[in-house]
Formats: C-alpha cells, structure tokens, sequence
C-alpha cells in the first residue's frame, strides 16, 4: 500500500515538473502551439449499455480532434472507484476534471479536494445533489426531468378522450442514480394531472437488459392487466420485450411501450413496431465538453447548465433514421 | 430436544438438513400466495409452461449450476470466488463467437461457441486448482485473482460494449424450451442429477468430504488430495461456464460489465442456506439447490410484492438472517431454553447455557 503510494507521489511530481517545463517554455503566452497540452481527466460511470459507449466513444473522439490529452478512467458502477480515480487525477495535476456520478449524492468530500488544488470540474451527463454550487464549474448534459416529462406528455395525448383507467408499469434505472430519480420524478408530474393513469408497479431493472427481463417477467405474472410500459432507458426495454412476447403479448399493441435513449437496437424495435415512442438521450456531447474545456482553462464564464440537444422519435422517424444511426 | 419422543418419524423429518431450507422455500412461496393468489398457478402458454414457478427455476438454473459447483469446492474446505468471471467470460467468448460468424444461426457455429466458452473455463478451472493444490495459495486469494482480473478479461472480449446475437439455436440453452420446460431448468437438472450420482453412489463424494473434513488424516489413509481439489475448481469453472451460456443466451446478448455480477456471493449463500458449512466436510446438494430457490423466490417476491427498491436490500437482508438464525441448532437451543426459563420463572439458571457456549 505504502509501496504504492510513493509510486503515486512520484508519479505526481513527475508530472509536476513536466507541467512546470511545458508553462515555463511558454513563457506566459497561453500554452500556445507546444510545449503544454491541456490535461483532462474524465472518469466514466462504466461501460453498462450502448448509450453509454457511444458516449465515451465521442469524448475520446472530440478530445483526439481538439489536441486534449485525455486521462479515461472508467468505474464499472461504482462510486468508490469514481472517487478514487478523481483523486488520482488531483494527485496528476491534470487541467480540468469531468465526471459522469454514477449516484448523486456524496460527493463533497473529494470535489472539496479538488477545488483546494485548484482544479475546475465539469459534471457531464449526470448531476450531483451538492448544495455548495462552487464546487463544480459547469453541468453538460440532458434534462432528465425534461426527458420524463416529454414520455408522459406522450402518453397523456395518445390516450386523450379515451376513457378508462390506464395501468403503467415502471422499470427504474439504476437506485440513486440521476437519470432514474429525475425520469421517474418528470414523467409523474406529466401525468399527474390525469388520475386515470395509475402506476400500478415499478421497480428497479438496473438499465440492464437482463433485469429487464426478469422484472417484467414479475410484473406480467403479478399484475392482472397492463396497459403501457415505461421503461427509464432502452436496455431495460429491449429485456422486457422479450418478456412480453414470453407471455404471449404483442409488445407495442397489447402493451404500449416508451422509453428513453434512442439507441440502434430500439430503434430497430421500433421499426418492427414493438416500441411506440422513443425519447432520445443524447450521447455524443464530446465536442460541447472540448469546447467547455478550453473556455474553463481560458479563463471565459461559462453556464452554469448546459443542455445537450435532443428530440424524441416515433416509429415512422426512428425507421427513418435508423440506417445512420450511430450508436 | 426435550419436547419431542426419540423415535418419532416427525423427528425425523425435523432433524433432517434439508428441512429448516425447505420450510423457509414453503414459507416464501406462500407469502406470496396473500398478495398474489395465482402465484402458483402453471399454465400452458403458446406450447410452454408458464407461471411464477416456472420464472423462479428459470431463473435460479444458472444460479443452482454455479451453486452446485461451488458446494464441490466448499465441501473440500475451498472457496471460489471466481465464477462470477468466469460467467462474464464464457457468455462473452460464446457471443463474440457467433456474432463474428458467417452462419450465426448454423448448429456448428454455436457448438463451436459453446466448445469455445467450455474449454476456456476448463483452464480457468485449473489455473484455479493448481494454484491452491499445487501452490499452496489459500482458496480465497486464488481465485480472488481471476475474480478481478476475470471481469476486465470479459470486458476486453466484449471490447466493453454489449454483444447482441441473433441465433435460434443458442438462444435455446438459456431462452429456449424443450418438451413445453425452459431448457435452461432441464439442464442444470441434468447436471445437478449427474453430480449427486457421481458423488453418491461412487466413493467420490466421501473422499471429498474427508479431504475437507481432515486433509492430513486423508493423506495419510492414502487419499490423493491434490488431484482431488485441482479438479473441483475445474467442475466449479465448468458450471459457471455453463451459467454464463444461459445468462447470456437467454437475453441474446453478453453483457461483459454485468453478466454474472456477485453471483460469487448468491453462490456462497445458496450453499450455506442449504445447509454445508464453510469449514468443509459434509456437503448437501439437494440443501443448495434449495438454497439458489430461496434466493431466485426472494427477488421474485420483491417484484411481486412491489417492495421500493430503495428498501430490497434491507428486506433481503432480513429474510437471510431470519433463515441463518432458524437453521442454527445452537439459537433454536437458546431460543427453546428461554421459552423454557420464562415458564418457570422461579428459578434462574444463568451459570448453565454460558458453559455450552464456551464448549461451542
């Protein structure tokens, strides 16, 4: 442990001193040209679906494009490994940190660290619920509560002036996470309104497929009737399709199905007609955070928030789209 | 112990291992009938059985395999804490195969995927082996080391991305159906029914126990350990291996990051709510399987029960210590001697039960 350590620190210094040549031979002109080359360490929440490598796909990409050497750190789930490679980062000295919290809760301690070693962090894709707002400079990412909330607004206007009561099933991403808490919190107060909608179950499918398929395994076998599955990202969708279809139901008439994200694989579900709205969640913000990257090292202001752009799809947009879909 | 006659047949039935596991299963199943009355019902549904039951042994097979190997290698006094890996890899290995495949849907192709997936767990399984039986590395540092370095071989197969495969012949090993049952419960009932054979009605399953039981008396006597305890790492790694196949096959598609995640620790839980201790020795094969079912029950009934996720943790928390405590001779003891003592209040006997605790 101790042996490790040391190997960090000198590591760290070592950087130190490179960093300190580069900014010398600079001599106060910005880092132009050569000599220092902006340092980013970006940890990932982990690789669990193809949204996500798409995303990390794109950061790569825009930072190769933009000249920014990347330090990529992924955390396969888990905050302590987030934590861990956030201090490693301070410890290297990099220019800026960003991050994806794979949770959103507890993080004071260890961005508190890296605002005493003067490192500006960017949140991207996901939020933090800190109260202290000057402990990270900017968020890059969607609106997830916008993403829920345009899911429920579909819902309300397919079913409009039909009478009856319409049962829901919900499966939840990730426990704690951003996009489940805000998707779940949005797409409620959309149809908040209606008392005919009614969220008969829900529960977590860990935006995997697999869980996916055994939740909505579950919930076909406990729940007498439902009418339209709401499912916090495509993965969990694609895995209870199959469950469905298991239980004899034609998925996207017997049960209508929306769901969030827009990769290839729904869309190809789509467009056999097994998925009925589609709310897309935009990956590929790699060039946005290159941009946010150099205006927070220029010294610029820079928003506080910053949405990526995105739209929703039915069937017929997402056939349409589907042979340049990227991810 | 005072309350029933010696000889009674309930007696019997109670003192049986099985039975304090098969209570808890009964028990389980039938929490669930007040909050969902057909949960029992079984019916058939487009040419196959369908119904909770057949979801909860649907689910548990991959489960009851790595269970099954792991009971093998905890009887020898070993642990393995590296099957979970070896899930990811072998469901990565089988996909990556087919998906790279001219004929994905051809019957070689996927017995070539599952040649594939089987013989990389094979030397998994002895890499294993040898180095607890011929390194001497003690079991939980062994395969502690392809535990971790497992999941991030699976990633580097899977180049971190999810592999989706369309093949109907490998979609039958873990999502497919045989003679209207899930073929994934068909084989690892095969499996499970092949190893208490070999175990039982060969001297197999006695050198096992003795090795876990005494490895130096079982040395002496003439045992050879060492083969022994190198092979069951390899059954240990071919069941999971197996188990990767059907966790894969059964959503089409090899999850590098998650496939198999902790399925260590279900393992290790299976075993030990069926009854075999961790010290080794005596196993029970029939008290695992019923261990991986009260496990796979318990996530069904937090889906159906509808319990929030932010509290299944702690409701499964509490059912497993429920279950430790009802299996464990000493606490009903206890729990029996106080009834007792409040009975006859009068007379306190304090100095007796802190003696058996210390002779424990």
């Amino acid at each position: 442990m101790s042996k490790r350590a040391a190997a960090a620190l000198v590591a760290g210094a070592m950087v130190a001193v490179l960093t300190a040549c580069g900014s010398g031979g600079g001599g106060g002109s910005a880092g132009k040209g050569s000599g220092h080359k902006l340092v980013v360490g970006f940890s990932q929440v982990g690789a669990e679906s193809g949204w996500r490598t798409a995303n990390t796909k794109s950061i790569q990409e825009s930072a190769k494009k933009a000249g920014i050497e990347l330090k990529f750190s992924d955390a396969q789930q888990k905050q302590e490994n987030q934590i861990k490679a956030i201090r490693s980062f301070i410890q290297q000295k990099v220019d800026v940190i960003a991050f994806s919290p794979v949770v959103e809760s507890g993080w004071d301690t260890v961005l508190k660290e890296a605002k005493d070693a003067h490192i500006p962090v960017i949140l991207t894709d996901r939020a933090v619920d800190s109260r202290d707002e000057s402990l990270y400079v900017s968020f890059l990412g969607s609106d997830f509560v916008e993403e829920g909330k345009k899911a429920g607004d579909w819902l309300v206007k397919e079913y409009q002036g039909k009478p009856g009561d319409v049962n829901v099933v919900q499966l939840e991403g990730t426990t704690g996470s951003a996009p489940a808490n805000d998707r779940k919190s949005g797409f409620a107060d959309a149809v908040k309104g209606e008392p005919k909608f009614k969220v008969v179950a829900s529960q977590t499918g860990d935006f995997t497929r697999a869980k996916g398929k055994e939740v909505m395994q579950a919930f076909l076998k406990s729940q007498p009737k439902i009418d339209v599955l709401y499912a916090h990202n495509d993965d969990m969708a694609l895995g209870a399709i199959q469950a469905i279809e298991e239980a004899g139901k034609k998925p996207g008439a017997d049960i209508r199905i929306v769901s969030v994200d827009g990769v290839k694989d729904a869309f190809t579900a789509m467009s056999q007609g097994k998925i009925n709205y589609d709310v897309e969640c935009n990956p590929l913000l790699g060039d946005q955070l290159m941009d946010l990257v150099k205006k927070v090292k220029a010294g610029e202001s820079v928003p506080r928030r910053i949405k990526t752009e995105e739209g929703a799809f039915t069937p017929e947009q997402a056939t349409a789209a589907l042979p340049n879909r990227q991810y | 112990m005072s309350t029933a006659t010696a000889a009674s047949p309930v007696k019997a039935v109670t003192r049986s291992r099985l039975f304090w596991p098969a209570v808890v299963l009964a028990v389980l199943l039938v929490a669930n009938l007040a909050f969902t009355p057909d949960f029992l019902a079984v019916r058939l549904q487009g040419g196959h059985l369908y119904g909770s039951l057949i979801d909860i042994l649907h689910f548990g097979a991959p489960l009851i395999l790595v269970s099954l190997g792991m009971t093998l290698v905890i009887a020898t006094g070993g642990i393995d804490l590296s099957v979970g890996s070896t899930v990811a890899i072998s469901g990565a290995l089988a996909c990556l195969h087919i998906s790279e495949s001219t004929d994905p849907g051809g019957l070689a192709t996927v017995l070539t995927a599952v040649g594939i997936a089987l013989g990389t767990a094979l030397v998994l399984g002895a890499v294993n082996g040898l180095l607890v039986a011929k390194a001497g590395v003690q079991p939980i540092i062994a395969t502690l080391i392809l535990m971790v370095a497992g999941r991030g071989v699976a990633q580097l197969i899977t180049d971190g991305q999810i592999i989706t495969v369309t093949s109907d012949p490998y979609k039958l090993i873990g999502g497919g159906y045989w003679l209207t049952m899930p073929f994934a419960i068909l084989l690892s009932a095969l499996v499970v029914v092949a190893t208490v054979l070999l175990t039982r009605s060969t001297a197999l399953g006695l050198l096992l126990e003795s090795v876990g039981g005494n490895p130096v008396a079982s040395r002496l006597v003439g045992i050879r350990a060492m083969r022994l305890v190198a092979l069951v790492y390899v059954f240990s790694a071919l069941c999971a291996a197996l188990a990767g196949l059907m966790v894969s096959s059964n959503v089409s598609a090899a999850d590098g990051n998650n496939a198999g995640l902790w399925i260590e620790l279900d393992a290790i839980l299976a075993v030990v709510l069926g009854g075999t201790s961790l010290n080794g020795g005596r196993f029970s094969i029939g008290g695992t399987v019923l261990g991986a079912l009260i496990i796979q029950t318990l996530s069904t009934t937090v889906y159906t029960i509808g319990i929030p996720p932010e509290t299944t943790l702690v409701f499964k928390a509490f059912v497993v210590i429920t279950v430790c405590l009802i299996q464990s001779p000493v606490f009903r003891a206890k729990l029996a001697a106080r009834g007792a003592r409040t009975r006859r209040t009068a007379r306190p006997h304090a100095a007796a039960p802190t003696n058996r605790e210390v002779g424990a």
